[in-house]
């Protein structure tokens, strides 16, 4: 039964500059969930669009159930059972489900289409993966969960042997997240072979059965998931060993109570959350904690002046302000990093060096323009404190990976010396180095006295950066713990509501 | 391999074209100096070409902001009619100047509320006065084609500075002076960063509407102005064919120039390029006796190849085939 399904041997690729992949060997049986693990810029990515007919590689060899294949379009690898969903849906949300799953492939002749053979397609399709929901609903009308189902749905319609899974969990919930594989399972046992790109280490000892480690775009090795610790692990893909110390909660509380330096009372707005208070001090990371959807997004942008508030006030350093745009919160003495750092962060097609002095330029309005040498001086620093990896502070922005944009982001913030800094998953779908250097920055920023106000998905990580939590659910605060009881299970209660009291 | 600067191909456009037109006849590059004043082709070029010149670079910021501006050949008819019978009536330059540049404020203004203040498309907005703004030139005038009798109006157009004609050296400080605003301030990184993510730029804190606004608003005055010129070159106010067809000739000087109608960066020394290749290329037409009628198709042609060389993949897709001869 499990026989090497997937064998990829040497397979090399450059770009101009850049050796995305030397020499990786890649092998997926079938019945097996593998998990491709890597820091960004490992060469997941690429090893992907490889075998998906992206990218050609320029040396190696690729096998299909011991065939050797060499697939030059997407649609080619599809023909050959190698189905693909992306992280980000590639769909179209205004054609109703049964379209999505069938585009591109729908029955008919003579350019007529079958529109009940279309239907039933779909729903075969779905019924397979025992997703129940209507298929002439539109698809943008469905959570993005479901999205995800119709393009596993859309995947699997062809007569795929091997699937390949680029970070489907990124916008789930835990409970979408759990029905996904339960989905993965049942293909498994199907015999097909699934790849899982992941950054979550829970997921991928959740639900994988072995998995494969590139750092710098060069194979670590090949591992049973039940042989390889989960600290054993992060060290394999970090190229180094990393002591349990660096899990712990290092947050403390700051010393002495003084008077917050931002506060707000009865922020509301309706339909996205009900009054909220908070305060912050200086030198103080609160986090701010729920499920998705719980409205900690819809706070944070309250707060920053993006979404106009039906009541509640705001002061800053003990006085009232008005808060209407960014603008006036910027020139306040806020930041704010967005969750969506591509479509609310990055300047994509500006340089390094423009999207890092954006905000204080802006701050400093059109006509104080920074000199260029003033520019640069900043930029050196911040590229050399943050260990922003660019080839230079010219390049666009977006030619940089993800973890990079982020720090740009922040230095972005930094620049403006902010008394108060609103992270919004500053870690998400980022890698784990920069993960940890990220979370060390946030450590020195309230060090230095900066209040911190940081929203993220992952329970750990909340526990191990704040001081205090306060805990969303359902669009209302529900509670807040710090201290003694600040560890994951309170909040987990919390946030499921299952708590006593 | 290092992406060409930006002006590489619209230069090299601009040259080849030159170039024809020199080996066609070898009296097009010939410029005198008659009564002190310099005459010849070039110098027609320039002067004929100094309109498009200045619309486009109005044009060059709203479309760096992503937006585009369909009114502004229409905003030349109206500040020409405005001219027009303020001349008439027997006001003054100093009154009838600043009342077109007022206009062409106005005009922007009313285009900036629409697009950066009510969210309204760009090409919808804009399109509101393109159409609209033809009936308001004819009400102006009433319907007449009035004749400027003003020799300090027509000076502007047809004068000269120092032996050289007067529209291109303002058109040319005009284009100086603005590089300058734009690169010297912070405005030319905003309305990139506008044009490149506005609801980025928002959340970094910036007034993204005022900048766009600001955007239409100089593309009007810069309209307005060009319609002082359109007016004072052939002594009258047409309502009805002052302008025409302006809009399009700047928005291909601005692509050709390479920006992109997607908005960001913007290149106004590319813009100039594109405006001069287009005015050579209609002087060439006219030259070589093509009629009217069929003279934009060797326009659009040379458009097509200007912008097809500027994209990446027709780069890639040469670099290739250019290897592949090497190679045999």
């Amino acid at each position: 039964m499990n026989h090497e399904l997937l064998e990829l041997r040497g397979i090399g690729k450059k770009f101009p500059g850049v050796v995305a992949l030397a020499g990786v060997d890649f092998t997926v049986r079938a019945g097996e969930i593998h998990a491709l693990l890597g820091e960004n810029g490992a060469g997941k990515s690429t090893l992907i669009k490889v075998l998906t007919g992206v990218y050609q590689a320029d040396a190696g060899e690729l096998r299909l159930a011991g065939q050797v294949i060499r697939p030059t379009a997407p649609k080619d690898a599809e023909r050959l059972g190698i189905s693909t969903v992306y992280q980000e849906v590639n769909l179209v949300p205004s054609l109703s489900v049964a379209e999505n799953i069938t585009l591109g492939r729908q029955p008919g002749r003579l350019g007529f289409l079958n529109w009940r053979a279309i239907r039933r397609r779909a729903e075969a399709a779905l019924a397979r993966l025992e997703v129940h929901c209507d298929v002439d609903a539109e698809l943008g009308s469905l959570s993005v969960a479901r999205q995800q189902m119709v393009a596993i749905a859309r995947a699997l319609d062809t007569s795929a042997r091997l699937l390949v899974l680029d970070e489907p969990t990124a916008s789930l919930d835990e409970h979408e997240v759990a029905e996904l594989f339960g989905i993965m399972r049942k293909l498994r046992g199907e015999g097909m072979g699934i790849v899982f790109v992941t950054h979550f280490l829970d997921q991928v000892y959740a639900v994988s059965d072995r998995l494969t480690v590139l750092r710098n775009g060069q194979l670590v090795g090949e591992y049973a998931t039940a042989d390889l610790s989960r600290l054993a692990l992060v060290g394999k893909m970090l190229g180094r060993e990393v002591s349990a110390a660096d899990f712990t909660n290092q947050a403390a509380a700051p010393a002495v109570a003084t008077a917050p330096v931002i506060s707000a009372r009865g922020l509301t707005r309706r339909g996205a959350i009900a009054p909220v208070d908070l305060a912050l001090q200086a030198g103080e990371v609160v986090g701010l904690g729920g499920l998705l959807g719980s409205g900690r997004t819809e706070t944070a942008r309250l707060l920053f002046g993006i979404d106009a508030r039906d009541a509640g006030e705001i002061s800053v350093q003990g006085g009232p302000v008005r808060i209407a745009s960014p603008r006036d919160a910027v020139r306040l003495g806020l930041a704010f990093c967005s969750e969506d750092r591509k479509a609310e962060g990055i300047l994509p097609n500006l340089s390094v060096r423009e999207n890092l002095i954006f905000a204080l330029q802006g701050k400093r309005g059109m006509f104080r323009a920074l000199g260029r040498a003033e520019q640069e001086q900043l930029c050196d620093h911040y590229i050399k404190a943050l260990r922003i990896k660019t080839a230079d502070a010219e390049t666009p922005i977006k030619n940089l990976s993800g973890g990079n944009q982020q720090k740009v982001l922040l230095a972005r913030w930094l620049a403006t010396r902010p008394a108060v800094i609103i992270l919004d998953e500053p870690t998400r779908g980022i890698d784990i180095g920069a993960k940890q250097e990220i979370e060390q920055l946030i450590a020195k920023l309230r060090d230095d006295g900066m209040a911190v106000l940081f929203i993220s998905s992952e329970i750990d990580e909340v526990v191990r950066n704040c001081s205090r939590v306060l805990v969303l659910r359902e669009r209302r605060l529900t509670g807040e713990v710090a201290g003694a009881g600040l560890n994951s299970e309170n909040l987990m209660h919390l946030m499921a509501g299952t708590h006593e009291g | 391999m290092k992406p060409r600067h930006p002006v590489f191909w619209p230069l090299a456009g601009l040259l080849a074209l030159v170039l024809l037109n020199a080996v066609h006849d070898l009296g097009f590059l010939k410029v005198t100096l008659l009564d002190g004043h310099l005459y010849g082709v070039p110098v027609d070029i320039l002067t004929q070409g100094s309109r498009t010149m200045l619309v486009a670079l109005g044009m060059t910021l709203v479309i760096a902001t992503g937006g585009v501006d369909l009114s502004v050949g229409s905003v030349v008819a109206i500040t020409g009619a405005v001219c027009a019978v303020l001349l008439q009536g027997g006001h003054g330059l100093t009154l009838t100047l600043a009342a077109a540049i007022g206009t062409g404020l106005l005009a922007g203004s009313a285009n900036g509320l629409l697009v950066a203040r009510l969210g309204v498309q760009p090409i919808v907005a804009t399109l509101i006065l393109m159409v609209a703004g033809r009936g308001l030139a004819q009400l102006i005038v009433d319907g007449q084609v009035i004749i400027i009798k003003s020799s300090a109006f027509e000076y502007l157009a047809n004068g000269f500075l120092l032996g050289i004609p007067f529209a291109p050296l303002l058109v040319t400080a005009l284009y100086l002076g603005t590089h300058f605003a734009l690169r010297r301030t912070a405005l030319g990184l905003f309305l990139e960063a506008v044009g490149d993510n506005e609801t980025a730029s928002r959340f970094a804190g910036l007034a993204a509407a005022r900048i766009k606004a600001l955007a239409y608003i100089f593309c009007g005055a810069c309209a307005g102005l060009a319609g002082v010129l359109a007016a004072a070159n052939i002594r009258a106010a047409d309502a009805y064919r002052a302008g025409e067809n302006m809009e399009l000739d700047a928005i291909f000087a601005v692509v050709v120039g390479g920006t992109a109608l997607t908005g960001g960066r913007f290149v106004i020394l590319g813009t100039a390029i594109g405006a001069l290749l287009i005015q050579t290329l209609t002087t060439t037409m006219y030259n070589l006796g093509v009629p009217p009628a069929i003279a934009p198709v060797p326009k659009a042609l040379l458009i097509i190849g200007v912008t097809l060389l500027q994209s990446d993949k027709v780069g890639r897709w040469l670099g290739g085939l250019m290897r592949k001869k090497a190679a045999t």
